[in-house]
């Protein structure tokens, strides 16, 4: 969509023409996903007769992508350092089922989050352990916490079956939405949510001319200002849409601002601190790593630390959002979050990636789902439309890239 | 005069980006002969074996290539394989893991119908091995074999694909006075069988042992063919036209007072866990401030090991005894990240391998090692990166667009450049540099050089570790020699010649103990 947007006011001058092929060739990685979920969107809407498009199933969307968004999350900086880790999907069921049995105990809700998170941490520190310290492959290591937390899943439900949950505040973790000013009854939108949004494009747009002006006070490269205008024009239009279909709707559902918030914090970490250019270098070789200073063992540590983290908040939002946990929880979760980075521009290689742009390609999986569940198609069949999109993904990926080496 | 040529490469030109490796060379051997190809680091030899062997395909060079008479275009090294032409490098490339008759057969089994006559296999090999003198069970494991016999096996190999022509890439660099006499004498016997021998090589005795040819590559270009059949060939002559130019031009002159002792190692002896086998012992040498020391050995000397070791020991080498001192403390680092901070650095002698990250860019990789110095608390100062990046590009002049370029875009003098950059902005007393000519043309050489000499001015402690014996004596105030992981010598720059250190580096333990 922004895309296209772009491209038609390139074609008024020659130079700004040239300005957005260059543009576009050299981020074709990135324009190719948005353009891809562009597709995927309009087709469902279509097939669908625009019930893909309506305010209520979008809200669904965001809440059904919130679990394997924050899996992927993790999961980019897993492969970025070549490594992978297949159990997070039955951590994640399991962990959920955890939080599910300390609440149908009578614990306080504010207790079992950190206490559940804390497990995930620990999950992670066992894996990391026996992947740094041991040595053992990460792949066999998390192959067979895949086969423990399967086995733990089904102990913990096995007396009860489904374990339902019934506190409030869980249950809006998933369902629930932001609360609305005091003052907003007197308009028929959620007056906060667009507040919030209003806030959010002013945020961009300063932070975007303060970045382009300390990049012409160093007189680097920059884009032609009516590029950059546009860009802020057509990112501002995409920000004020989705914040409208929220506001006529509900507002904004917690599952979005958690994952805004944990997008926010691994996007600060990777990219504005040493810990983040350390993954970077060890994804990128690991030996000159390694003789560059870096402890390549702690960085790797704390990267399946943080692994299990994200992987208990997952199982929470996803328990949250079944208002249960149930023996299957998990299963294929870390498939759709190993898509999702790779389809997202995580380098098979290592070494390149975004949480950024995993969030897209969480998206880009969900919307799969969402819209052939609207569609009614067959499940076995959506596994062969994800599969297939994935490898598509993948060897696109593989070829812009061979094609900018040479 | 009709001569019987068995090759004839005419005016071959070969291109990298940046640097002509090769430049209009015409190399011709005859039938029956042994050839030897000699010159400096970097004069083009390997790269014209390549070109020879289809390694670098038909097209990618210019001129001709005429074997026996009929001109050939090879496009991968299986054409020339095909023709019987046989190469073997440096680096070994058997299957440790395999068998030696396996090893032997690998890509061209003998096969009855659809499956591996192994029995066959087996009598030919036995036949080979005998052929090579390798008097050995053929079902010996490779790893069980010494660098000599598996370097027989090597010829073994190659003899098994009915080779006319041989190329054998310093086959005696790993091996010690018995082996290469062996393999001498081994060349001498197939030479009389009939086969044709082009042999690459630094030690410039054995050269004039058993050449009948010698041509002198220099720069990329034949500065010679002389006729060692017609006239004895004396090592002065070839050794005349392999440096040809003015060594005062190469290596700059500097002008730095040497002060105190900066760095010192003593018994330095370790163990590599994985084989049990000592491969140091009782290393001691020591660096002063404003020094360079040279660090010279052949392959597998252990030179790389030592640095390896002292620097945070990454490979996990088992550190027997010894002690290090780095400006008067007594250290041990347990990471090369301890290393650093106590103010030593250590450019590896395989930039690309690990030396750099090659999918980042200029300014990543020069920050990389001292990053903490651009932090603000927790964020890292981007601004003060490009700025920092930018004037290591310019002092070292870094050739490229902007310090925001990928570095595998790079050519090997820069790629060089911004390794020894990365290090300098962690700010080191002591700099251990590990061939940091290597593979790099000769402006760029010197522009290496000159940095260096402006470093050791500055006060930094440099040792340098380097296969080109005319840069250790060039560029060191001291040289030390080693062999098979003890130093078996130590020499002053201005008392050091080519065969002396040459001799110290060939010695066996057993000689220097």
């Amino acid at each position: 969509m922004r895309t296209e947007k772009v491209m038609g006011s390139g074609q008024k001058k020659e130079s700004l023409a040239a300005e957005v092929r260059s543009l576009f060739v050299s981020n074709i990685r990135d324009y190719a996903m948005y353009i891809a979920l562009a597709v995927i969107f309009l087709i469902f809407t279509i097939t669908t007769k625009g019930l893909f498009i309506s305010s209520r199933n979008l809200i669904n969307l965001v809440n059904q992508t919130g679990y394997v968004a924050v899996l992927a999350i993790g999961m980019t900086l897993i492969l970025i350092i070549k490594h992978i880790d297949l159990s997070i999907g039955f951590v994640a069921g399991f962990l959920g089922a955890v939080a599910a049995i300390l609440l149908s105990n009578g614990w306080n809700v504010w207790l079992v989050i950190p206490t559940v998170l804390a497990c995930g941490v620990l999950v992670g520190v066992y894996q990391g352990f026996l992947v740094t310290k041991i040595q053992v492959p990460a792949f066999v290591t998390t192959l067979a916490g895949m086969f423990m937390f399967r086995g733990l899943l089904s102990m913990v439900t096995a007396g009860t079956g489904t374990i339902i949950v019934r506190d409030r505040v869980f249950l809006q973790l998933s369902n629930g939405y932001i609360p609305d000013l005091p003052w907003g009854a007197n308009f028929d939108f959620h007056l906060l949510t667009m507040l919030v949004g209003i806030g959010l494009v002013a945020a961009m747009i300063f932070s975007q001319v303060r970045h382009r002006q300390s990049l012409i006070r160093y007189q680097f490269k920059t884009n032609s200002p009516t590029i950059f205008a546009v860009k802020q024009v057509a990112l501002s239009v995409i920000i004020m849409v989705i914040t409208w279909i929220m506001a006529s709707y509900r507002g904004i559902p917690w599952t979005a601002v958690i994952v805004t918030v944990v997008l926010l914090i691994y996007n600060f970490v990777l990219t504005k601190t040493r810990f983040g250019r350390h993954v970077y270098a060890i994804g990128g070789n690991a030996e000159a790593a390694e003789l560059s200073g870096i402890k390549v063992n702690r960085v790797t540590f704390l990267v399946f630390s943080s692994m299990g983290l994200m992987a208990a908040l997952a199982g929470m939002l996803y328990t949250s959002r079944l208002a249960s946990a149930t023996p299957t929880a998990g299963l294929g979760f870390e498939l759709d979050a190993i898509a999702s980075s790779y389809i997202g521009g995580v380098s098979v290689g290592g070494g390149v990636g975004r949480v950024t742009n995993t969030i897209i390609g969480a998206l880009v999986i969900m919307s799969l789902t969402n819209g052939m569940n609207l569609l009614g198609v067959d499940i076995s069949f959506q596994y062969v439309v994800k599969g297939a999109i994935f490898v598509l993904a993948v060897a696109f990926d593989i070829t812009t890239r061979k094609r900018a080496k040479a | 005069m009709t001569k019987d040529y068995i090759l004839e490469m005419r005016n071959i030109t070969k291109e990298f980006p940046g640097v002509k490796a090769l430049d209009g060379v015409t190399f011709e051997v005859q039938r029956g002969e042994i050839h030897c190809l000699v010159g400096e680091n970097g004069a083009g030899k390997s790269t014209l074996m390549k070109v020879l062997s289809g390694v670098y395909p038909h097209g990618s060079y210019d001129g001709e290539i005429v074997l026996s008479g009929e001109t050939q275009a090879f496009r991968h090294i299986s054409d020339s394989e095909r023709q019987g032409i046989a190469i073997i490098y440096q680096e070994l490339a058997l299957f440790p893991e395999l068998p030696i008759y396996e090893n032997i057969y690998v890509g061209h089994e003998i096969m009855k119908g659809y499956v591996i006559d192994w029995n066959e296999i087996k009598v030919e090999a036995a036949k080979l091995l005998k052929r090579v003198g390798l008097n050995i069970d053929p079902n010996t494991k490779i790893k069980d074999l010494g660098v000599g016999q598996q370097q027989l096996v090597e010829i073994a190999k190659a003899l098994s694909k009915q080779v006319d022509l041989l190329i054998l890439d310093e086959p005696t660099a790993a091996l010690n006075e018995e082996d290469s006499a062996n393999l001498l004498d081994l060349l001498r016997e197939l030479k009389s069988q009939g086969v044709t021998c082009i042999l690459i090589s630094h030690k410039l005795k054995e050269i004039v042992a058993v050449a009948d040819t010698i041509t002198v590559l220099r720069d990329g270009t034949v500065v010679t063919s002389l006729d060692a059949r017609e006239r004895k060939v004396s090592e002065q002559e070839i050794i005349k036209h392999m440096v040809g130019r003015e060594i005062e031009n190469i290596y700059p002159a500097r002008d730095v007072t040497v002060g105190d002792v900066a760095f010192e190692v003593k018994d330095w002896t370790v163990v590599d866990p994985a084989s049990g086998r000592e491969i140091l012992h009782n290393v001691n040498l020591n660096v002063r401030k404003g020094e360079v020391v040279g660090l010279a050995g052949l392959m597998g000397a252990g030179r790389t090991e030592l640095a390896l070791s002292l620097f945070g020991n990454v490979p996990g080498y088992d550190i027997r005894s010894g002690e290090m001192t780095l400006n008067g403390k007594r250290m041990a680092f347990k990471h090369p990240a301890d290393a650093i901070e106590n103010g030593m650095a250590y450019v590896t002698e395989d930039r690309k391998g690990n030396g750099l990250v090659l999918i980042q860019d200029v300014k990543f990789n020069i920050t990389l090692p001292a990053l903490e110095k651009l932090v603000d608390r927790v964020v890292v100062d981007d601004n003060e990166e490009i700025k920092v990046a930018n004037d290591y590009r310019e002092s070292f002049d870094i050739r490229t667009q902007s310090v925001e370029v990928k570095v595998n875009t790079l050519s090997g003098g820069n790629q060089q450049k911004t390794s020894l950059a990365k290090w300098l902005f962690a700010e080191p007393s002591v700099l251990i540099l590990d061939e940091p000519t290597r593979g790099i043309d000769v402006g760029a050489k010197f522009e290496i050089y000159s940095l260096m000499n402006q470093l050791v001015a500055e006060g930094i402690s440099i040792i340098m570790i380097s296969s080109e014996l005319l840069e250790v004596i060039g560029m060191s105030d001291r040289i030390y020699i080693m062999s098979e992981g003890t130093i078996t010598g130590e020499i002053d720059a201005k008392d050091a010649t080519e065969e002396k250190i040459m001799a110290m580096a060939t010695k066996t333990v057993e000689e220097a103990v």
